[in-house]
């Protein structure tokens, strides 16, 4: 082989950094499911659960593009509940998941995900819990 | 061949180093804005565009230009031109690059750029321009790449390439067309409502495009082993002459209507540029310097003796390269946005993070322009 | 050609049936879209206000001074998160200017001294055949069949030529980060993010929900919104009785703001 000596080192080098995810894993804490927290009033999603955790972001994707490009806002599930398709003031009610930092945030952070849903959607003040 | 650009001495090293230098600040400024927003420009609500498009209107011009060495070799079999015209065709690359990298720096949501792809509108001119901008890209790209490897072989280019070639030439005239279609389009902004527009764009591209092209090419022939055929330089000189002249003419035109008519709205944009209104009087000095620019150089251009001069000649073209710059970098956008449509004055003057991205921007654009002429002029004379 | 689930829902919640043959449809047009999850009817709430074509009214002979305009604005700036962002960068929806900035074609040196120095109401106009829907490269803003020229926020690619396009200065470009520029952030509405245009909506949300525009609630009854669709709407009624100017009609915009003089 030709210039075998720049070669081969240089193979290792890439070899080495395009695998750097994998080795750079080892030895850290396998991935665990947070704990989520839900101190909701309501005990259904407007979907079921299962779904939701898998497809939360296509109904809210959905929900984003009827309301603004199509003016529809309603939404009734198969139980026959409607819902105002709302980030804010539907999933984020003080029934729901007011407390997004125990909820939203805790899948995101360990996933590493960083939507960008807030930089617009107002957070609402977690609602102070009476005694 | 790209391999060839990685020798050379130690001038050529550090004029790469001396880019990269500006390519990493101007990216650093890029950071701040990208972090900030575009806040830290001097752009604002009256004025939402300013140096970035102005580059782009003014680049997409030279990266036309291209075609004035193309079409004559290529459909006249004009031979002059025929080591040159590559220079021509890598020079529309990195123009092009620039043109495509002003947009991007451009927008407040670039991660979202896509969505011109995604969400196409035909409606809208953007849309087009990003379609016409690529499109030429990568026509340049081909016909540059596919040139130069045949020569490195010593065979005649591809008869496929001829097809290519020939569609470069049209698409040419219809990068700047569409650009100009950008600002001509829109009611209520009279600077730029003018049918005369998009011809004006060619024609003073086609002048300053060559005159770039001849200066680098001046460069090029100090510091690499270059010969220029004296008849290509004259016939460029002339091409650029004529091309001037009807820039020139095009100004005169549009004096004429405006200030015959005495249309409002069509002369305050012509009057704060060139009288300034009250205290806005920032691009004034700018203006007359570009009449002055314009006028010496046609006066130099036109005149036989010192269009044979190479002194002269090069002055020419610096002033038509300058002259170029203030009427379409800057004086193109600022004059359609100030006054706005109901004559409130709100004056732009770039920011120092601003004029830093640019040259940045610029930086890019001259090291790919590098490479690309360094391969190419290692590929011609090793054929030799 | 796939059909995506949005147009299969809109499509559904257009026919108001998206039961089992709707599935079943879905399903033969475009299998696997739905999954196991699909709404049994989307559309608009019952009580929304449906209209063929809004517009507004604006009787500046009600608006001599700047405090009932102020009400309107504040009322519009607190409801939609309008930061306050001081200089040439600034951020609004609903704002006043003086009659020969809002009227350029009317210019008359010889104007009654009261309409010269009266703040007029400014917001967008809600054209007809709006520049700014034109030029937008991505969609983002759209005109909606009942007139209102929408901003898709989420879309935005911050280009800035609908601010170009745009002959009324009716658009505002975030250049900066606008929430620490918001005094009291009203939680049932979104803010903006840096690096996107924004507009006054017609209050679309409100519509939606049965209510009137915000700033036609705190006019005190100088703003009228309505429906020009409609021959007894009351828009309709006075635009038909009283003489009204737009802004610069000879644009062919068709602005969609009417002032009454």
């Amino acid at each position: 082989m030709y210039d075998g000596n720049k070669i081969i080192p240089g193979l290792i080098i890439f070899v080495g950094l395009v695998t750097f995810p994998f080795w750079s894993n080892i030895g850290r804490a396998a991935y665990e499911r947070p704990e989520l927290k839900l101190d909701a009033v309501e005990t259904e999603c407007v979907e079921p659960a299962e779904w939701m955790r898998a497809e939360h972001m296509r109904l809210l994707d959905d929900w984003r593009d009827l309301v603004v490009r199509d003016n529809m806002r309603l939404y009734v599930n198969q139980a026959g509940r409607s819902f105002d398709m709302s980030l804010t003031n539907t999933c984020l009610s003080s029934g729901c998941h007011a407390n997004k930092a125990e909820f939203c945030d805790r899948c995101h952070a360990t996933l590493a995900v960083s939507p960008s849903c807030w930089d617009c959607h107002v957070v609402p003040p977690t609602p102070i819990v009476e005694e | 061949m790209l391999e060839k650009a990685l020798q050379g001495n130690k001038a050529y090293w550090g004029w790469i180093a001396t880019l990269l230098a500006f390519i990493g600040v101007g990216f650093g400024c890029y950071m701040y804005q990208l972090n900030q927003g575009l806040a830290i420009t001097g752009l604002s609500r009256d004025v939402s565009w300013g140096l970035y498009i102005g580059q782009l209107t003014y680049m997409v011009g030279i990266a036309a230009s291209a075609v004035m060495l193309v079409l004559p070799y290529y459909l006249h079999n004009y031979k002059a031109f025929g080591k040159l015209v590559i220079f021509g065709e890598f020079l529309a690359v990195s123009a092009v690059v620039v043109c495509l990298l002003f947009v991007i720096v451009d927008l407040g949501q670039p991660q979202r750029l896509l969505n011109v792809i995604l969400h196409p509108t035909p409606s809208s001119v953007l849309f087009w321009d990003m379609v016409v901008l690529n499109g030429y890209l990568f026509l340049n790209i081909i016909i540059g790449w596919s040139v130069l490897h045949a020569v490195k072989k010593g065979v005649p280019p591809a008869n496929w390439l001829k097809f290519l070639i020939y569609l470069s030439i049209p698409w040419a005239v219809s990068i700047h067309t569409v650009t100009a279609f950008l600002y001509a389009g829109l009611p209520g902004r009279y600077f730029w409502l003018d049918s005369l527009l998009a011809a004006s764009f060619l024609a003073s591209a086609f002048a300053a495009g060559p005159s770039l092209l001849l200066l680098i090419l001046f460069v090029v022939r100090r510091v690499a082993n270059l010969e220029i055929p004296k008849e290509a330089i004259q016939t460029m000189a002339k091409i650029i002459t004529y091309a001037w002249t009807i820039n020139v003419f095009m100004v005169g035109l549009k004096i004429f209507t405006i200030y015959y008519s005495q249309h409002p709205g069509k002369m305050l944009g012509f009057d704060y540029l060139y009288f300034g209104y009250e205290d806005y009087t920032q691009m004034v000095p700018w203006m007359w310097n570009f009449v002055f620019l314009a006028l010496v150089a046609l006066a130099l251009l036109i005149h036989p003796g010192t269009r044979n001069n190479q002194t002269t000649l090069t002055i020419a073209l610096v002033m038509v390269f300058v002259a170029g710059w203030i009427d379409k970098g800057l004086a193109l956008v600022i004059g359609g946005f100030v006054p706005n449509p109901f004559k409130v004055y709100t004056e732009y003057w770039p920011t120092i993070p601003e004029v830093f991205i640019t040259i940045g921007v610029y930086a890019i654009g001259l090291l790919i322009l590098t490479i690309l002429y360094k391969v190419a002029l290692s590929v011609q004379e090793e054929s030799t | 050609m796939a059909l995506n689930r949005r147009s299969f829902l809109k499509a559904a919640g257009l026919t108001t049936l998206a039961g089992l043959g709707g599935h079943a449809a879905m399903e033969l047009l475009a299998p696997g879209a739905l999954d196991a999850a699909q709404p049994a009817k989307i559309g608009a709430f019952p009580e929304a206000l449906i209209g063929k074509r809004w517009a507004m009214v604006i009787d500046s002979t009600k608006f001599t001074s700047m405090r009932l305009s102020q009400k309107c604005i504040d009322a519009c700036h607190t409801a939609h998160n309008v930061p306050n962002i001081p200089g040439k960068q600034e951020v609004k929806w609903l704002w006043t200017d003086s009659f020969q900035r809002v009227f350029p074609d009317q210019r008359n040196e010889f104007l009654p001294v009261d309409i010269k120095h009266q703040p007029f109401l400014v917001l967008c106009n809600h054209c007809d055949n709006p520049p700014c829907v034109r030029v937008c490269p991505t969609g983002a803003t759209f005109r909606r069949e009942d007139g209102i020229v929408m901003m898709d926020m989420h879309r935005c690619i911050g280009c800035r030529y609908c601010m170009v396009g745009c002959p009324y200065g009716a658009r505002s470009f975030n250049f900066r980060d606008p929430r620490p520029f918001i005094a009291n952030i009203n939680h049932r509405y979104t803010t903006r993010m840096m690096g996107v245009v924004e507009k006054c909506t017609f209050c679309e949300d409100r519509l939606a929900r049965g209510l009137m525009p915000v700033c036609v609630e705190a006019s005190e009854g100088a703003l009228i919104f309505g429906d020009l669709g409609n021959q007894d709407s009351k828009v309709r009624k006075i635009l038909r009785e009283r003489f009204s100017l737009r802004r610069y009609p000879s644009l062919g915009t068709e602005p969609h703001v009417f002032y009454l003089i």
